[in-house]
């Protein structure tokens, strides 16, 4: 197992590397080149001159490049061109919303998708399978931020069920130790606060985890139907087995491997799902920075924010692959 | 530390004003300790901000953001009335001007503190003074103090630039005297402005005010304009949460005049205006500022309050002359006729009707009909896509290709849609013979660089007045910006008459003789269509019917201390 | 092999793996033709073509069946802050904010709408199809050098590959285009590389090898028609997340600078700020997109169902 994980971790240094070369060429290629877009473009011919000097823009690509790598290893990434702090900090501001928002909308996507696409299957072939078939590619296919709109309006606007924005109501002036406002609430026993951060997670979480649903109805239906008709579960069934045994230990439990992966690499789509979503739902977290940082041309903050969320992501399906090994030992194997 | 200033402050001051002291020291005491126990309770008000303040020194403040919150900080000498752009004292009761319209003496109230405990007294005043005149390096640079620039020019370390600001003394406690250099329609009318409200002398020197950092495009403020602000408002600053795009003030207990009924304020930050007024029906905001014109009618089905402010501001389509040196601009719109045709193509009267609230008007100049100097008496360029026409055929430019910019993401006070407005107006340049490349751009930076720099053709731009004068509109567009040129967003035009008939206007001390001079100056610019005026537009703050008490200012300089919030 | 799937990567190779084992001795024709029957049979095809069918003809027609110019602002001194005219003869659908034919907008977006898909998805699935060719006819350091390429660009969520190529590119359609293009190029690759590694080692390219044909000889003519199903299918597939995609994008503001064009996602986004005023302006070219969308899926779904053996039994 130890191999494994090793073997898998070597694998993504290459990644890695390419990735920042990407993001490093990225940043080069934009129009006018670093010191315009740290400096903006009105910047005067000598200011250019005397920023290139000061980052050492004059050297070679490749001494430019590993200064960057050099940087990029200890985490700097410079500093956003609208706020003036370094852009790690914004994203260590900005994560744990984002976080707490992704983990709401998995558990959402899971709670619900798993037992519908189970039913669906149990129910193959009738009004309920149909339905949530067609659900599903709804699912898909509406955009994002259109159904984000359409829940707010109708949720928050219309009926006033639910906040419709934000992390939390300020009138409530909590205490935030973490920054994950829902932990925050707990660790100072201020459960109102808890609660609140927790009302505003439900329309973004939602909308944010609509995707993911569709997916995992999709898969675990399939799944299960396909598991339903290995010669295992019929021998078990064959075997007198009681049905409900059956379902349990044989199909639910096989069928759920390949829903697993699909978890896995869902949730790492949504960490860049979410540009959508908190943005409308005015969300304090990475995805709404990343939007604003759209919209000012903050290129620092961009290439911070983008290089930081694959290599987020790359881990997330890392961690996937691991406990696939985990689960299942053919896949060390191989 | 903060007993020895209070010390030389007390050993300073009279008698009496030692027993106010002391007892605001006693008060503001027991004041925390009613804070503790919430005994007597205002409320808070949650306002939806439609951007982040930059800091708080307002010395250092160009963005309405940052004012909005000074304003409740600080006081300035003088103000505006409430709810006009007229002229009102403040810190100073009253102030007399000499003969030559050079030296004015300001009788300044005698019962004012900072929040710090500093008096506020005639030293005070010249400490600010001398402050703002003796900014040197990074405080100097026109990011920073660019409303100090506008107004007075030049700092002592800037020879070449003249000051309009000479000297300022303390004949007594409560009288200060100021000397000008020039006589100028600009002052005293810019004390009312946020950026010269007066701030702490103990308190700007104890927390290094002046000590900018990082370069002239990215400025780092010390912790006096972060953390430490100090005037003599009704509020101080309690808190700023960056991250969150949340500001905090409270009251001042001490304060000179009628103290603010609410507790608190938070300032946050709501950028999207979808977002903001679907805040305030949910409840989770009070009030919010600029309202889009489309949710004028909805909100006020809804039970909501809407308070739209009397305009005072222009929306202009810029023309880019291109008489700077290797400019980029149609050579074409050199042509007076061009020009026209522009004006002649736009539909004002549909624009006014169709993309703007109710109370908007179609501008036949670049000032507001309330502003002295306004004259119905110009050269109107009524809407005509034939005269438009045949202005394009006379001068051979039929088909005229102009880059069209306009900004993306934002809302201004007089374009609260600048994407459709762009779709119209452009949409009556093609049919009246021009073609048209449209660039948008995000409107700060890269926007407003773009046309002060002068790389477009044609471009959406406004204005919100400061104060009631006519210069601080048309001077601010068209005057000499040096060498004889006009800004280079005009394409650095060459009208000596413009710029003499602003010239004149401005340095002429008696009101009615200016005001003449003003009509006169907005005639010549009428003729000459450096621009299109299109438009005066109210914009509109929106409250919860549970908020009384504010009143919308014209120039946004709303005042929170009369706001009160009910259950 | 089709359940131990590690991760995205092998799960695209899977599919590809599956989609393209064909049963022995099935020729290419016989397999359109038996893949044809199957779909003719399928309601859910028949429907997702129909959908897709009809979109495509209101796309090329467009200026035949609108009824009014689609940038005309007729009725805009009609149009006021807060009311915006509804339905009436000559607008069946009411107009814009802006006082234009809402019906004639929608009708010109799906031009532009799937135009912007189209030319995305044949423009990634042609990058992808030549990346995985080359990496799968060639094999070794090829191979080796191309994946890993595929692999750093799997490593960025698609929309911020998306919003880097497009912030990149400057704002235009053809950026647009490229930027959307770029995050489908990985799927095609990984795609056809692993249908052809199956295909190679199938017997009549074993057969023709042994025959002394050359190497770029089989895999034009014997492996690559045979390994191109699945990439239909993805394709088709590609195109729903392509034209949903672009709408994102125009959401973000980095959609085509020219606002009056008629484009799905632009209305779409522009309508949020009327959305109590009029929701039939977002609800509108909303379902434009779905049903599009939609019609693509189901048409990729059933192919994939009528191209794939396993669906046989």
């Amino acid at each position: 197992m130890l191999r494994f994980i090793v073997r898998r971790l070597l694998q993504l240094i290459p990644i890695l590397l390419g990735l920042s070369i990407l993001l490093f060429a990225w940043l080069r290629a934009l129009p006018g080149g670093p010191a315009v877009a740290a400096l903006g473009e009105r910047a005067t011919p000598a200011k250019i001159a005397a920023y290139n000097e000061a980052f050492g823009l004059n050297q070679p690509l490749w001494q430019q490049y590993l200064k960057f790598l050099g940087r990029a290893v200890r985490l700097n990434f410079g500093t956003s061109q609208t706020t003036g702090r370094p852009v790690t900090d914004e994203f260590l501001t900005r994560f744990p919303g984002t976080v707490e928002l992704t983990v709401f909308a998995m558990v959402f996507a899971i709670g619900v998708g798993i037992p519908l696409g189970y039913l669906a299957a149990r129910k193959h072939g009738t009004w309920i399978d149909s339905s949530s078939v067609i659900g599903s590619l709804l699912g898909v296919t509406i955009p994002v931020f259109f159904l984000a709109y359409l829940l707010r309006l109708i949720f928050a606007v219309q009926l006033g069920w639910l906040p419709g924005s934000g992390r939390q109501e300020v009138r409530l002036e909590a205490t935030h130790i973490t920054n994950f406002y829902v932990l925050d609430g707990l660790l100072t026993r201020e459960w109102d606060a808890s609660w609140d951060a927790l009302l505003h997670l439900v329309l973004p979480g939602i909308a944010l985890g609509t995707i993911p649903l569709a997916i995992i109805v999709r898969i675990t239906r399939a799944s299960v139907l396909d598991v339903a008709n290995e010669d295992y579960v019929r021998t078990a069934q064959a075997k007198g087995l009681a049905n409900n045994t059956v379902r349990r230990r044989h199909i639910l439990r096989n069928a759920l491997l390949p829903v697993s992966t699909t978890i896995g690499l869902q949730t790492g789509l949504l960490l860049s799902g979410a540009v959508l979503t908190e943005t409308v739902f005015a969300f304090g977290g990475v995805g709404s920075t990343l939007r604003q940082a759209i919209n000012t041309r903050d290129y620092a903050l961009l290439q911070g924010f983008i290089l930081i969320l694959a290599i987020v992501y790359v881990l997330v399906n890392l961690l996937v692959d691991i406990s696939y090994g985990l689960l299942d030992p053919r896949v060390r194997v191989k | 530390m903060h007993r020895r200033r209070a010390t030389r402050v007390l050993a300073a001051s009279a008698a009496a004003l030692t027993a106010v002291s002391l007892s605001a020291c006693a008060s503001s005491n027991r004041d925390n300790a009613n804070n503790d126990t919430k005994a007597a309770s205002g409320g808070t008000l949650v306002f939806g901000a439609p951007g982040d303040p930059a800091m708080f020194d307002p010395a250092f403040a160009t963005d309405g953001e940052s004012f909005r919150v000074t304003r409740q900080l600080y006081d300035g000498l003088l103000t505006t009335k409430e709810g006009s752009a007229d002229i009102a004292p403040a810190l100073s009761e009253s102030y007399d001007v000499s003969d030559d319209g050079l030296t004015y003496t300001f009788h300044l109230r005698n019962d004012v503190k900072f929040t710090d405990g500093t008096d506020f007294n005639a030293d005070a005043v010249c400490a600010n003074f001398e402050r703002w005149y003796n900014f040197t390096g990074l405080a100097a640079a026109p990011a920073a103090s660019e409303y100090y620039q506008n107004v007075f020019g030049g700092f002592k370390d800037t020879p070449d630039v003249p000051s309009l600001y000479k000297s300022c003394k303390a004949d007594d406690a409560t009288t200060a005297v100021v000397e000008i250099s020039q006589v100028t329609s600009r002052f005293p009318a810019a004390l009312t402005l946020p950026s010269f409200a007066m701030q702490s002398p103990t308190a700007l020197e104890k927390y290094d005010a002046n000590n900018l950092s990082g370069n002239e495009d990215a400025l780092s403020y010390p912790a006096y304009a972060l953390e430490h602000p100090t005037g003599t408002g009704p509020f101080k600053l309690e808190s700023w949460d960056k991250g969150n795009g949340e500001v905090t003030i409270v009251r001042n207990d001490d304060y000179w005049g009628e103290p603010a009924k609410l507790d608190k304020i938070i300032f946050r930050t709501i950028s999207d205006g979808n977002t903001r007024r679907q805040e305030l029906e949910a409840g989770s905001i009070d009030a919010y500022d600029l309202v889009a014109p489309a949710d004028y009618a909805s909100l006020k089905d809804g039970g909501f309050k809407v308070l739209p402010r009397d305009p005072f501001n222009i929306l202009y389509l810029g023309i880019n002359g291109g008489n700077v040196a290797g400019s980029k601009a149609n050579p074409a719109l050199k042509d007076l006729r061009v020009r026209q045709a522009i004006a002649y193509a736009i539909d004002r009267e549909t624009v006014v009707k169709s993309l703007l609230p109710d109370g908007a008007e179609a501008a036949v100049e670049f000032v507001p009909p309330v502003v002295d100097g306004w004259t119905e008496d110009v050269t109107k360029y009524d809407y005509d896509p034939a005269k438009a026409k045949q202005l394009l055929t006379e001068a051979g430019a039929m088909g005229t290709k102009l880059r069209f910019y306009y900004p993306t993401d934002v809302s201004r006070p007089y374009l609260p849609d600048p994407a459709a407005m762009f779709e119209v107006i452009n949409k009556n340049l093609v049919d009246a013979g021009f073609t048209t490349e449209p660039v948008s751009l995000p409107w700060n930076p890269d926007y407003l660089d773009a046309v002060s720099a002068g790389q477009a053709d044609i471009h959406l731009l406004g204005w919100t007045g400061d104060y009631n004068d006519a210069y601080n509109f048309i001077g601010t567009f068209f005057a000499d910006a040096g060498g004889g040129q006009s800004k280079e967003e005009f394409g650095g035009f060459k009208s000596p008459e413009i710029f003499d008939a602003l010239k004149k206007a401005d340095a002429e001390p008696d009101p009615a003789t200016r005001t003449e001079l003003y009509q006169a100056a907005n005639k010549v610019i009428s003729d000459f269509v450096p621009a299109v005026p299109i438009s005066h537009s109210p914009n509109a703050l929106a409250t919860s019917d549970k908020v009384s008490g504010l009143v919308p200012s014209p120039l946004s300089a709303e005042d929170f201390a009369t706001v009160a919030i009910s259950g | 092999m089709t359940a131990t799937v590690g991760n995205r990567r092998e799960r695209i190779d899977a599919l590809a793996a599956r989609a393209g084992a064909l049963p022995e001795g099935d020729g290419g024709v016989s397999l359109v033709k038996s893949a044809y029957r199957r779909l003719r049979r399928n309601p859910v095809a028949i429907l997702g073509a129909l959908i897709v069918v009809v979109f495509l003809l209101v796309a090329l027609f467009a200026p035949w069946l609108a009824p009014k110019d689609p940038y005309a602002q007729s009725l805009l001194s009609e149009v006021r802050q807060g009311s915006i005219p509804g339905p009436r003869a000559g607008y069946p659908l009411g107009v814009d904010q802006l006082g234009r034919d809402l019906l004639s907008r929608l009708i010109y977006g799906a031009r532009q709408s799937l135009l912007i898909g189209v030319v995305a998805t044949v423009l990634g699935s042609f990058v992808g199809l030549v990346l995985g060719v080359l990496a799968g006819a060639f094999g070794g350091w090829v191979d080796t050098v191309i994946m890993r390429f595929v692999d750093i660009l799997l490593s960025v969520p698609g929309l911020l590959m998306a919003i880097s190529i497009s912030v990149l590119l400057g704002q235009n359609q053809v950026s647009l285009m490229i930027a959307i293009a770029v995050t489908q190029i990985p799927v095609f690759a990984r795609l056809l590389r692993g249908s052809m590694l199956v295909q190679r080692d199938r017997d009549y390219a074993v057969a023709a090898q042994a025959l002394g044909v050359k190497r770029r000889k089989i895999v034009l003519s014997h492996v690559l028609p045979n390994s191109l199903s699945p990439v239909i299918v993805q394709a088709t597939l590609s195109l729903a997340t392509a034209i949903i995609e672009a709408a994102a994008l125009s959401f973000l503001g980095l959609g085509d600078p020219d606002i009056s064009r008629p484009e799905w996602g632009a209305m779409l986004a522009s309508a949020q700020s009327v959305l109590s005023v009029r929701p039939q302006l977002a609800i509108y070219p909303a379902l434009c997109i779905i049903v599009v969308a939609l019609g693509f899926t189901l048409l990729g779904e059933s192919l994939r169902e009528a191209l794939d053996p396993k669906f046989r039994r």
